[in-house]
Parts: structure tokens; C-alpha cells; sequence
């Protein structure tokens, strides 16, 4: 019996869209009208100084680099963590719980985590050392090592971020029917066959999900690079920050916010129309 | 042996009989691999919390705790500021809890148990959330938050983290109430009980585990935020903010220390909620 339309539901809902239009829509107009606004009128003068500052296109690059390292390689890697997970049935709670751990731990802690391991008289460097590969500390994290500082970053970021993307994977894998996989296996189907044939497919609007939500993350990945390399790595949110901190310069701040949107935006938009799941094809 | 030899005659392939054992040991492995990976960085961070400034530079270091001691910590949380920036992290997050349920559940349980006109349009305001990096949307709040008098407050940072956890709160009490069968409220309609009562008396209470589950989710997401609250704040900084400050200019074992404090509530929360997290994220990814 479908209740019927009163103002109820209006009254339930009216607080969260108030809010939401005052923290959420309302400083999203704030930012693109604060970007477009140096001086006097509509301009472009922000976006020409974010453009013309030495560490634009680093930041671009550097976030985008890091993105397409990191998003995909943690994608394989919870698949795998999933694989294994569902193929065990003793222990598979407390395998969980480590598993996920790090959903909770902030990224700032995460960086700060790495930064114990590789820092110059870090556990990487004493390891090394017992090896006999090198001779004394050695440091990984500055300027003069850039891909040594990349590297520890995309560890840190896969160290981080890869639970949340298991956990929906996980939550994805419960959805589909036990019966496709094992239908398959009867007429003799590989474990790798039922795997990328069956698995993946069904497991689409999950990973589709997945997907935008570290994307989108990515794009902003902003207190990991700080933790473990200060400025020596500059990416976008870390730029917007400092300017917005540090030269006090909204407008120019407003234009990297701007920047990363749209970046964002044009991801999800990218990933809804790639990953499409028509209706008849859902288990 | 003895359940390989009974499992035979019901598969019928010998390959299965001498499979199982090789591929649970590479199973095991990579799963053991797994786990060092995940416990290990937590491990060192731990040890470089309670080391002290002796620990963090000694060289060449061992894996094994040597002179712990409760003294770096203790020193840590005496530095001016950091006991108050751990208040502020605790405010911000509490403010954060309270305010993404009580804005959160309402429509939750209106999008669960009616059907009106706008709720599709409502249900893309709170998907469009996910689209934009969230924490980015401070930087043109301070303006308006000094004025207002919220700048530098940990009632302004919660705001923005409420920003954050309500969209999460929405959809995944929108679920909860679902699972809650619309009969018993009826019940208690017939019985007398007003609908706010009935909802006080037989809705809430069943919803009560997954509303900790979601208030959890909430606090956790407020007590790692970095961003925003490092844009909002100056003096009354949260935690995550004051170490980001001082990340350039403070010793290492301080590092440590605050990433460790930083850590510890999240294990403990996501042990707590492991029940609900695989619910709580397939609702919430849809």
C-alpha cells in the first residue's frame, strides 16, 4: 500500500535540502563566480596566473600521473584481495577486518605511516642496509629523487585507498548468483573464463561505482603527497591549498577548485557512459 | 585424507584430489602477504610513535621494539595546542555525527516509505555530491564563514563535514528503513500511537544498530578529513590540521605520535562496524 502524497515527505526531506543548498550548491557557485572574478567584472586573470605559475603544469602532471597509476593498479589489486577472500571459509571475518583496516585511517596518517618506513633512517633503508645494498642512509623523499618520491606515494595511495574499493567489489560479488559461475564450470569452463566471462560483467555496475568514487578522490589527493614529500611533489590540490593558505589568494585558489571539478566531472561522466549496464543485461 | 578420499566419488576428477592442498597453501600465502601489507606500515608507525627522538634517528634500525616508552607520547600530547587540537578533532566529529543523522534519517526514512512527486530529483542532489571532490568546496566558504562569525571554529568544520557524510547517511538509512517492515508501524497506528510515536516506539529501536553503524561512518569520515579543516581553521585547528601545519617543522617522532593517534580510532571503529560494512557500502555505491 503506497502512502499517499502528503506533505509529510516534504517535511522530512526540506532540512537536508536546505542545508545541502547552503553548504553544497551555494559554495559550488561561490567558487566557478570567484574563479571568473579578478578586479573588476568577468575575467580570466585567475586562470592566467594559475596557468602562468611554475608548478601548474607539474601539479597537472603529477595528478594525473598519479591517477592513472594508482586507480588501476588498485582496481587489479582489490580484485584480487576479493578472489582470495571469497574462497575462504575459516578466519574470513578477522582476513576482512585487516583487510579494510585502512578504510578508516585518514590519508594524512597513511602518509605519516609510509614516512616511518622510508624515511632516511627508515625500516626501507635499515632493510637495505642488512642486504648489503647500500652503505649508509639514503634519502628517497626529495627533490633530487623524483620517481623514488612517486613510488612511495602510489604505495602510501594503494595502501590507503584499496579497501574502499574492495569493500564495494565485495558487496558487488554477494549480488551475483552462484549458479551462473557454477553452470559455467559444468560445461567445463576455466576458473580464468568463468573469472572474465562471468564475474566481470555481472560485476560492472560495482566496479563502475568503484571507480568514480576513487577517481574523484584521486583528483583532490592532497595530505599523502605532504606527509611524505612536503612540496617537493606538486599536485593540484596541494597548489589550490597553498595558494588559498599560504599567498592568500582566493580567486586563484577558486581557479584550481574549478580545475579539479571539471577533471572530475568529465571522469564520472567518462566512466558512466564506458561502464553502461543496460537493464536486461543486471542478474 | 580422509575427506579427499570422500569428497572422490562425488566430483569424480582426479585433478581435484591433488589440486586443493598446493592451491590453499598459494592462497594462504598471498593472503599472509596480503595481511603484512596491511598491518605492517601501522606496525613501524606505532613503533616510531612510542620510540621517542632515540628511535626515529637510531641506524641501522631493527624490526623489534627496543626502549618503548609512554614518554614520547605524553610529550607529544604536553606540546601547546595538540590536546586542544584533539578536542577540536572530537567536537567537529561529534557535531558531524549528530548533525548528518538528524538531517540524514529524516530523509532516509521519507524516501523509504513514500512515493511524491520530486523524490528522483531529490535522490540526484544526493547522488550529484559524489561527483564533486567535496572537501575543495571550503575554499570559497571562508569568506563567508568569517563573516558569519564559523571560521575557525569546530562548528564550521563540522558543518562542511556534514556536507561530506550526509549523502552517505540518506541512502544508507533510506535501506535501513526499508528492511523494517511498514506493517509494524501500522500495528502500532491501529493501537492508538501517533505516527511520530509509532516511529519513537517500533522503527527506532529496530533501526537503532544501523544507525550507530552509519553514526560511526560519519565520525570517522570527519576525524580524517584533512582539507577542509585546514582551510577553516587557524588557532582552533583539529587535529588532522595542526599536524598538517607542522608536518615541515616538527621532530619526527611527533610525526609519529600524531599519526598514531590519528590511526588508533579507525581500527577500533572499523572493528566495530565490520558487521555493517559490506551492507552499509553496497547500499551506498549504487
Amino acid at each position: 500500500m503506497p502512502a499517499r502524497t502528503s506533505w509529510i515527505p516534504y517535511a522530512l526531506i526540506a532540512p537536508s535540502v536546505i542545508f545541502l543548498g547552503a553548504l553544497f550548491l551555494v559554495p559550488l557557485v561561490q567558487t566557478i563566480w570567484l574563479s571568473f572574478s579578478a578586479g573588476d567584472g568577468f575575467s580570466l586573470g585567475n586562470y592566467q596566473r594559475m596557468a602562468s605559475d611554475l608548478n601548474f603544469s607539474l601539479a597537472v602532471r603529477n595528478t594525473f600521473l598519479l591517477t592513472l597509476v594508482v586507480v588501476p593498479l588498485q582496481v587489479v589489486l582489490a580484485l584480487a584481495m576479493a578472489t582470495m577472500v571469497t574462497k575462504l571459509d575459516k578466519g574470513r571475518d578477522l582476513v576482512l577486518w585487516v583487510l579494510t583496516i585502512p578504510l578508516g585511517i585518514s590519508d594524512l596518517a597513511a602518509g605519516l605511516a609510509w614516512l616511518a618506513l622510508l624515511q632516511n633512517t627508515g625500516y626501507l633503508n635499515s632493510a637495505l642496509y642488512a642486504l648489503g645494498l647500500i652503505q649508509g642512509p639514503v634519502g628517497w623523499l626529495s627533490q633530487e629523487t623524483p620517481w623514488a618520491l612517486f613510488f612511495a606515494i602510489v604505495l602510501a595511495e594503494l595502501w590507503r585507498a584499496t579497501a574502499i574499493v574492495l569493500v564495494i567489489l565485495i558487496a558487488g560479488l554477494q549480488l551475483i548468483p552462484k549458479e551462473f559461475s557454477e553452470a559455467a564450470e559444468i560445461f567445463g569452463a576455466k576458473p580464468w573464463t568463468r573469472f572474465t566471462r562471468i564475474t566481470l560483467p555481472l560485476l560492472k555496475p560495482s566496479l563502475q561505482s568503484a571507480l568514480i568514487l576513487r577517481t574523484v578522490l584521486a583528483f583532490e589527493v592532497f595530505a599523502v603527497v605532504y606527509a611524505l614529500g612536503g612540496r617537493n611533489f606538486p599536485v593540484l590540490a596541494g597548489e589550490a591549498y597553498v595558494w588559498q593558505n599560504d599567498n592568500q589568494n582566493y580567486g586563484v585558489a577558486a581557479a584550481y577548485a574549478v580545475l579539479i571539478m571539471a577533471i572530475s566531472l568529465a571522469a564520472t561522466a567518462v566512466y558512466l557512459r564506458a561502464l553502461r549496464t543496460r537493464p536486461e543485461q543486471l542478474p | 585424507m580422509t575427506i579427499q578420499a570422500a569428497e572422490l566419488p562425488r566430483t569424480g576428477k582426479s585433478r581435484s584430489m591433488t589440486l586443493p592442498s598446493a592451491r590453499r597453501l598459494l592462497l594462504w600465502t598471498g593472503l599472509a602477504v596480503l595481511l603484512a601489507w596491511v598491518l605492517v606500515p601501522i606496525y613501524f608507525v606505532a613503533l616510531g610513535a612510542f620510540g621517542g627522538r632515540l628511535g626515529v634517528f637510531r641506524w641501522p634500525k631493527t624490526i623489534w621494539p627496543a626502549d618503548l616508552s609512554l614518554a614520547a607520547m605524553t610529550q607529544f600530547l604536553g606540546i601547546e595546542g595538540v590536546f586542544n587540537a584533539l578536542v577540536n578533532s572530537l567536537i567537529a566529529a561529534g557535531l558531524t555525527v549528530v548533525f548528518s543523522i538528524l538531517l540524514g534519517a529524516p530523509a532516509g526514512y521519507a524516501l523509504a516509505r513514500y512515493t511524491f512527486p520530486g523524490q528522483n530529483a531529490y535522490r540526484l542532489l544526493v547522488l550529484l555530491t559524489r561527483a564533486f571532490p567535496l572537501a575543495i568546496l571550503a575554499l570559497p566558504l571562508t569568506v563567508s564563514f568569517i563573516r558569519f562569525g564559523l571560521y575557525d571554529t569546530p562548528f564550521g568544520v563540522s558543518l562542511i563535514h556534514t556536507v561530506l557524510a550526509l549523502p552517505f547517511a540518506a541512502l544508507v538509512t533510506q535501506s535501513l528503513f526499508m528492511g523494517i517492515p511498514r506493517e509494524y508501524e501500522e500495528a502500532a497506528w491501529v493501537f492508538g500511537c501517533t505516527r511520530f510515536q509509532a516511529f519513537m516506539k517500533v522503527v527506532l529501536p529496530l533501526a537503532l544498530p544501523g544507525l550507530a553503524a552509519t553514526a560511526i561512518f560519519a565520525f570517522v569520515i570527519s576525524w580524517n578529513e584533512v582539507f577542509a579543516a585546514s582551510i577553516l581553521t587557524v588557532r582552533e585547528r583539529t587535529l588532522t590540521a595542526y599536524l598538517l601545519r607542522i608536518l615541515s617543522e616538527s621532530p619526527l617522532h611527533y610525526r609519529f605520535a600524531g599519526g598514531f593517534i590519528l590511526i588508533i580510532p579507525s581500527v577500533l571503529f572499523i572493528f566495530a562496524v565490520r558487521r555493517y560494512l559490506f551492507a552499509v557500502w553496497g547500499i551506498a555505491s549504487k
